[in-house]
Parts: C-alpha cells; structure tokens; sequence
C-alpha cells in the first residue's frame, strides 16, 4: 500500500528559507541545507524548494543550495519557482531535483508541460495551481495568487494532465493562511478530475486539519504545509503518529 | 570501490552522493578499464527500457557489466538498471535485456486493480521473501520498512529469483537477486535511511557471493 506523503515546503530568497523559522537544536534556522536534513530525519516524505528569487544571483545561490540539500538529504526533491523554460528544468534538475513544479511558467507557454514531459518524463513534471472562488466556479490566479487568469481550475489540470503533469499540487487562495483546514470541496473536485496524484496545500493549521483531509478524501496522496512545521506548530513525528493511529498509511521512521 | 556505469543516462548526482555519505570511495564512470577495477557495480537507470538498452550496448559498457557479473561481483541495479538485467521488456515494443536475471518486463496496469493509478509513485513497504531474507542485500532491513518507487512496468521473474515485493493491489517485484546479481526497483538514493542501509549492505557484500 502507498503511504500518504508528508510534504513541509520551504521558501528561499537569496539562498536562504524566508519565513521564521524556530527550532530547538537548529544552529542556523535560516540555512536550507540544515532544515531539509532536520525535516528529513523528522520523517517528511519529500521536500519542495519554492525558489522566490527574482535576480540571476538568487538564482544562482539557489542552485547552489539545491546541490547542497541533495548531496545530504536523501529523500525526493521538488523544486519550484521561475521555472519558464525546459531549460529551467535542466538547471534543476542537474542540481538533484527529482522533480519540477511549474505553475505561472505553464501559463505564459501553453507548450512547457508537453515539452518538459516528452524530454524528462511524466512523473517529473508537476503542474502547481493557486486556485479561487470567483462567481461559482474556479479559477486559476497568478502571479503568486494576485491576478485572476479567467482560466477555469478544473480545465486546467485535465488539459495539464493531458499534457503529461504526472502530479498535481492545489493550493486553494480561499483557505491558505486561514489555517481553518484544507479545502476539501475544490480538491474533491480536482481529485474527480484527473487520475494522477494531487497534492493538497493551502489551510492546514492542525493535525485535526490532515486527519480530516485523508479521512474525507481517500484520493488525495499528500498534503503540503509550510509554516505550521517552520514555526513547530505541528511537528512531523506527532503527525504521522496520528495520522497512522487514525487509520490512514504512513511511513514511520 | 564502488563504480556507478555511466552510459549517458539520467542524472547521477544522488546515487553519486549516497555512497559518498555513507562513506564508500564511489566513481561515476564509462571507462570499461575502470570498471574492470572495481570491487562492485551500480547499474543507473531512467526513462524508457529501449533506449537505455540501446545506449548501454551503443557504449560497449554492457559488456563491462556482464564481465563483471561473470567474475562474482557484487552488481546492483536500480529501477530501470533493475529491469535490464533480465532477459527482455515489452515496453514500448519488444527489447533484449542483459539476461543476468531470469524474466521479463510488464506493464504494472495488466496486473494493478483498474482503480489503481499508474505510475506506482511513492513510498511503500517492503515484503521480504524467504530468499530476500535470506539475501545480504537486506541484512539490514526491517520487514515493512518503506522505500520510494517510481515506475510503471515491473519485473516479471520467478520466484526463487524474486528477493521483495511491494503490495499496490498486487504484490510488485520490488528486488530480484541471483547470486551476486541483484536489482531493486525502488530508488535506494531516494529512500531516506532504509534505503542508505540497503547501499551500505550491498558494499558490505563479498565478491563471488
């Protein structure tokens, strides 16, 4: 059986992870290389790198720290952010990246899923949508959640699938930061959608929040969270236990 | 030293890295000298069966590999290296493997419920046979311990050559061994410290055994 994955995602900006981060035992918070191992030895499933750099040197010390995490951490790697190109694939994915999440990059180019999947593989390209409710439906927003495509959400993942995503991560804009849980109703909807993994992310503020997650959607394979791991509101052992007690599959360490 | 075939496939950063972090001397290498050296090799490998079989036998390296198979050494390989060491795969069309391991290569939806989505993708939990078991490969595994996977054929073999299975609606060869060759479907690199402990056994195995 397929254990539900545990995904804390990390942020970094000029080559270090924004968002405070505090933990007991952590030299340097701040330190991707430090955090990823922490987070590995904690039992996290796999690992997103959001790179939220805008210069060329950003991106440069972000590749630099990727090839840093992967030479010490040994779980999957999913790198995103500023990922245009299917030579920002290459880029990555030579650093140990396993896999490269696009989202506004596959908006500007219709092409970059097929193009990106044909060369690397489906199970290498995830499509990341930011999706909110407007006038009863869907849509999907960009530029980091601030501007509304007019593209209908569930259109956009059957044609990404269709395209080769082999993953799908939903970040709902209506539930993230509310840490009132995820939201169920618009991955239910993406879940029936497509037929490959969907990621939930948005909402999570408990570990009530994942139980009820897996519990009420048995199609979703993982759920992703940042700040309630960064800030130790949830630690990832207790999770898991959890979320195990509760019946739901896991990998325990 | 452990010597990882480089026949122009895939990335081999992490493989590279996971020796190096449990401490073996490890070269990435295409250089049929330097793998007749080495103590052991790694057979890599990503994307589809044909071409990696057409690559592997292009750089003359396949010969490399079944020389040192015939000399007793240690050969382990990863996902689709796995997959290449048996005797031939249907993905896309039919294609000669290496013949090391008796079988054959199958898409995993002819024998996965239909419900099941396709690629296995994920972790999942080792069922260890009674030759695994018995395999030094696993001698430091744990019934149940969860390795990641990432495919969509799986190896076909007979049982005895069967080492662990992985349940996903059906029981997936997750490792085939037959003497000192063995091939894991998981990724060991990408498997956090169950799959460390899998490499550390294999470079702790003995030539010839």
């Amino acid at each position: 059986m397929i254990t539900k994955r545990i995904i804390p995602c990390l942020d970094v900006k000029n080559g270090r992870v924004v968002k405070g981060v505090n933990f007991k035992g952590l030299a340097d918070v701040s330190d991707p290389v430090e955090l990823a191992a922490f987070y590995s030895a904690s039992g996290a499933d796999e690992l997103v790198f959001y790179d939220i750099t805008a210069s060329a040197e950003g991106r440069a010390l972000f590749t630099d720290v990727l090839t840093r995490v992967a030479a010490t951490v040994f779980i999957p790697l999913t790198v995103g952010g500023g990922i245009n190109t299917v030579e920002d694939f290459d880029r990555v994915l030579k650093c140990g990246a396993d896999k490269v999440s696009v989202n506004s990059g596959a908006i500007r180019d219709p092409g970059l899923i097929a193009a990106a999947a044909r060369r690397y593989g489906d199970q290498c390209v995830v499509l990341s949508v930011d999706a909110k409710r407007v006038n009863g439906s869907y849509h999907v927003f960009a530029k980091g959640g601030r501007e509304d495509t007019g593209l209908d959400a569930i259109e956009w993942v059957r044609r990404g699938v269709a395209d080769g995503a082999g993953e799908i991560v939903l970040n709902s804009i209506d539930t993230d930061g509310v840490k009132q849980g995820f939201d169920l109703e618009m991955l239910c909807a993406v879940c029936d959608a497509v037929d490959v993994p969907v990621i939930a992310s948005g909402g999570a503020g408990s570990v009530q929040d994942f139980v009820s997650l897996f519990k009420a959607l048995p199609k979703v394979d993982a759920g992703l969270a940042a700040s309630i791991f960064h800030f130790g509101e949830v630690a990832i052992p207790d999770l898991k236990q959890a979320l195990a007690a509760a019946g739901v599959p896991m990998r325990l360490i | 030293m452990v010597a990882i075939v480089d026949y122009g496939v895939g990335n081999l950063f992490s493989l590279r890295s996971s020796f190096a972090a449990i401490g073996r001397e490890v070269q990435v290498t295409g250089d049929p000298d330097v793998l007749a050296k080495a103590g052991r090799l790694v057979l890599p490998g990503v994307g589809a069966f044909g071409d990696a079989a057409a690559a592997l036998r292009k750089s003359g390296l396949d010969k490399a590999v079944l020389a040192a198979a015939e000399a007793g050494k240690p050969l382990l390989g990863i996902c689709l290296g796995m997959q290449l060491l048996l005797e031939k795969s249907f993905e896309y069309g039919e294609h000669k493997g290496l013949g090391l391991i008796p079988g054959e290569v199958r898409p995993i939806r002819e024998v996965i419920p239909p419900g099941l989505k396709a690629p296995h993708i994920g972790w999942n939990a080792l069922a260890l046979t009674q030759e695994g078991r018995a395999c030094g490969l696993f001698k430091n595994t744990k019934e149940g311990d969860c390795v990641y996977f990432v495919h969509s054929y799986w190896a076909a073999s007979p049982a005895p050559c069967v080492l662990a299975t992985a349940e996903y609606g059906a029981p997936l060869t997750a490792a085939v061994g037959r003497g000192n060759v063995l091939g894991v479907q998981f990724h060991p690199e990408k498997s956090g410290s169950a799959g460390l402990a899998i490499l550390r056994a294999f470079c702790e195995m003995e030539v010839g055994g």
